[in-house]
């Protein structure tokens, strides 16, 4: 089959690999219909996730059709249409049944790698570094879909694939972000990043309540997207000063919540602060850039939440934890736990509340992937969101 | 407001000016402790070490006296690099030990936990004459009577533990154990079960005599609110005489203490879900279907 793999920084190809095959009872093989390339590929595509290997699969968003399942899975057959949640989780652990499911202690056969970088061990995630498992990603004709008894869900009604396929991640990313802030009546949320996660979780915040949503990037259509889409408030940084523009937006108190969707690869129009993080990045002093993660502890108001989707992968320097501390702030985060999601979004969808399909501005076969990573990569092209189609 | 940054960015830089005097002194008071820290051999690195610590110092001093720290900011974090870069050929040595290499590579880039891992080199050392010993503990999802009965039968143990290729009963509560070693040989020996609470505790025991004198015990302790089971393994290996014991640890294929990590994991994998998570035999796009590098050293 074809299959997008990671061979370095900026260099993915089109191979042909070998097929998939069911190695143990719970897998499911997945002929793929659909599949999309996130902000998190991006983190690998530029070299921040350490231990990629040269002809790793890339992919962690995609969705299609069974065509093979183990002795052990008794709840999908061949020919059911399914979208595969990005986090591979057992379903039975202590975390999977508190529906933490991005927690999952069993099905990451490379936990003692992530436990030295990081303590404890996250789930295995498709397609992203053998930190997280080297599972195979599905950015291909056909992917192993491990515990395919819990993460897959059916799709049986007739909606395109595009409206459902954001179930495997950005969509529950979004809206675990949102849920994370705690939103009361009358709050104010500060989404920072209008990437396809921003996005999500700017309609998420109105979803659950919020009474403005002010969304900051630096990109005219990423900004124009929010607004339109979701009613969004929008700040360009390049244009002006968040702190100053939040304070005075919000009455001189700060947002109730904010929303870092940017992540570890965070951008900084000028200064002395961009400089530091650029070094010390490039020369691995620090894994993280944490320019919007900074700005949103500074803005949130005392007693506020940062809720962080953002992809951070290991250290970062000059966190203000006395802001966190003395403005008594909560930080929520994580890998979604898209499992817990998809059910209730789903049924969104069906009703008609949403239709996820917005966000995308590209659609290409899946052969020119190294395309599309380079587009999306360079946000040319107004790129916003790119869905490959793989050619059977 | 420019100000205000620049006054802040004097306070930053005096922070870091401080981790440098602190890493400096402990360069040049303690090499050859600092060495091992970071996993490097002992006898050719105190003076690198001490040099390092040197530049740590100067650089330190240098933004603590300067008015324009900018300069001997540069100075840090180029010192930095001229570590991580160390470091990195400490990593690809094969006489280092690559987790301090990663925790020293964690620290310098970023994390000043030089103590924490002191200490805990402090207790591994030693170890080359005397016994091995580990411990380990894991929560499983399951009751004491399921994991007791699973492990009471030794000869199922080569399915969690990798680096048995069997354990056979041999009647009398003994078992033979043949284990796998290094270049596709294999080391064998009999053990005899020595105590057998059920439901509670399982120890085992090498006859006297054997290739690898090792002893071993199992607890399973019930854990609170129906979380399943605590389950303490701890593991003994002598070195036979004539033997050190840096070659009974070459006969696993990373730390022992690692080692019993990872078999507990798929102990639990197989107890919670049914089977253990692999990928090898997955698609890639490359001749292996896992990557080596990584796998090998935390997959054993
Ligand atoms: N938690 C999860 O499970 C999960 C799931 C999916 C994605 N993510 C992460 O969410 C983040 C966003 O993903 P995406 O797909 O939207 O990516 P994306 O790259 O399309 O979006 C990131 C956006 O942040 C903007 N940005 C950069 N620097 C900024 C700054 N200083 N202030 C404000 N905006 C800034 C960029 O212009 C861009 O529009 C990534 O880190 C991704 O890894 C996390
Ligand atoms: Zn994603
Ligand atoms: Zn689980």
């Amino acid at each position: 089959m074809k299959a997008a793999c990671w061979f370095g920084k900026f260099d993915v190809r089109v191979e042909t690999v070998p097929d998939p095959e069911i190695l143990n009872p719970r897998d499911a093989i997945v002929k793929i219909s659909s599949t999309a390339v996130c902000g998190s590929d991006l983190h690998l595509y530029d070299g921040f996730i350490p231990t990629m290997e040269k002809g790793d699969i890339l992919g962690h968003e995609f969705m299609g059709e069974i065509v093979e399942v183990g002795s052990g899975v008794k709840t999908l057959r061949v020919g059911d249409r399914v979208v595969v949640p990005f986090p591979i989780s057992c379903g039975n652990c202590f975390f999977c049944k508190k529906g933490l499911f991005s927690c999952c202690e069993n099905s990451n056969p490379n936990a003692t790698l992530a436990e030295k970088m990081w303590g404890h061990s996250p789930c295995g995630i498709f397609g992203y570094s053998h930190l997280l498992g080297g599972y195979a990603g599905g950015q291909a004709e056909y992917a192993r879909v491990p515990f395919a008894d819990v993460g897959p869900i059916k799709i049986e009604s007739n909606l395109d694939d595009e409206q459902v396929l954001f179930l495997s991640d950005i969509f529950p990313t979004g809206y675990m972000a949102a849920e994370n802030c705690n939103i009361q009546p009358g709050d104010t949320v500060a989404v920072w990043g209008c990437g396809p996660v921003g996005q999500f979780a700017i309609k998420s915040c109105f979803m659950l309540g919020a009474e403005r949503v002010i969304a900051i990037d630096r990109f005219p259509e990423r900004l124009q997207m929010a607004r339109q889409e979701s009613g969004a408030e929008t700040l360009n940084y390049e244009e002006s000063d968040i702190s100053e523009a939040l304070a005075e937006l919000t009455g001189g108190r700060g947002p109730d919540a904010c929303i870092d969707a940017v992540g570890m690869e965070a951008h900084h129009g000028h200064g002395i602060v961009h400089a530091y993080d650029r070094v010390k990045q490039t020369m691995m002093l620090e894994t993280d850039r944490p320019i919007a993660l900074r700005e949103a502890l500074m803005a949130c108001r005392n007693g506020g939440t940062v809720s962080v989707p953002g992809v951070y992968g290991g250290l970062a320097d000059k966190i203000p934890i006395g802001s966190i501390m003395n403005k008594g702030l909560t930080i929520r985060s994580g890998q979604t736990h898209v499992q817990r999601y998809m059910r209730p979004l789903l049924e969104r969808i069906e009703r008609g509340d949403i239709d996820p399909s917005y966000v995308i501005t590209h659609r290409m076969p899946l052969e020119e992937a190294s395309k599309a990573y380079e587009m999306f990569a360079k946000k040319q092209d107004e790129c916003i969101k790119v869905v490959l189609k793989p050619e059977h | 407001m420019a100000n205000n940054q620049n006054n802040l960015g004097q306070r930053l830089a005096l922070g870091l000016a401080w981790f440098s005097i602190g890493l400096g002194l402990a360069q040049i008071l303690a090499p050859r402790r600092m060495a091992q820290t970071v996993g490097m051999k002992k006898s050719k690195s105190n003076t690198l070490m001490r040099m390092l610590g040197a530049r740590e110092i100067t650089s330190g001093i240098g933004i603590l006296t300067q008015r324009k720290t900018s300069k001997w900011l540069l100075a840090r974090v180029a010192g930095d690099a001229m570590d991580l870069a160390i470091l990195g050929s400490a990593f690809s040595s094969k006489r280092s030990d690559r987790n301090r290499v990663i925790a020293a590579t964690a620290a310098v880039a970023g994390v000043s936990a030089l103590d924490l891992y002191c200490s805990r080199q402090l207790s591994r050392n030693g170890s080359d004459t005397k016994k091995i010993q580990v411990r380990k503990s894991i929560t499983i999802g399951r009751s004491p009577e399921d994991l007791y009965e699973f492990w009471r039968h030794f000869d199922r143990l080569p399915v969690i533990m990798n680096h048995l290729v069997s354990v056979e009963p041999i009647g009398h509560d003994r078992w033979h154990w043949v284990a796998k070693a290094p270049a596709g040989k294999t080391v064998e020996w009999d053990a005899e079960l020595i105590e057998d609470d059920p439901n509670e505790l399982i120890a085992w025991r090498s006859l006297k005599g054997s290739q690898v004198d090792n002893a071993g015990v199992i607890q399973f302790e019930r854990a609170p609110a129906g979380r399943g089971t605590i389950v303490h393994v701890e593991l003994e290996y002598s070195p036979p005489a004539g033997m050190i014991g840096a070659k009974i640890a070459k006969l696993f294929h990373v730390a022992p203490e690692q080692q019993i990590g990872i078999d507990l994991r798929r102990f639990k994998q197989l107890m919670e879900t049914g089977e253990i998570a692999r990928t090898e035999g997955q698609s890639a796009g490359r001749a292996t279907s896992t990557s080596k590098k990584y796998d090998d050293y935390v997959r054993a």
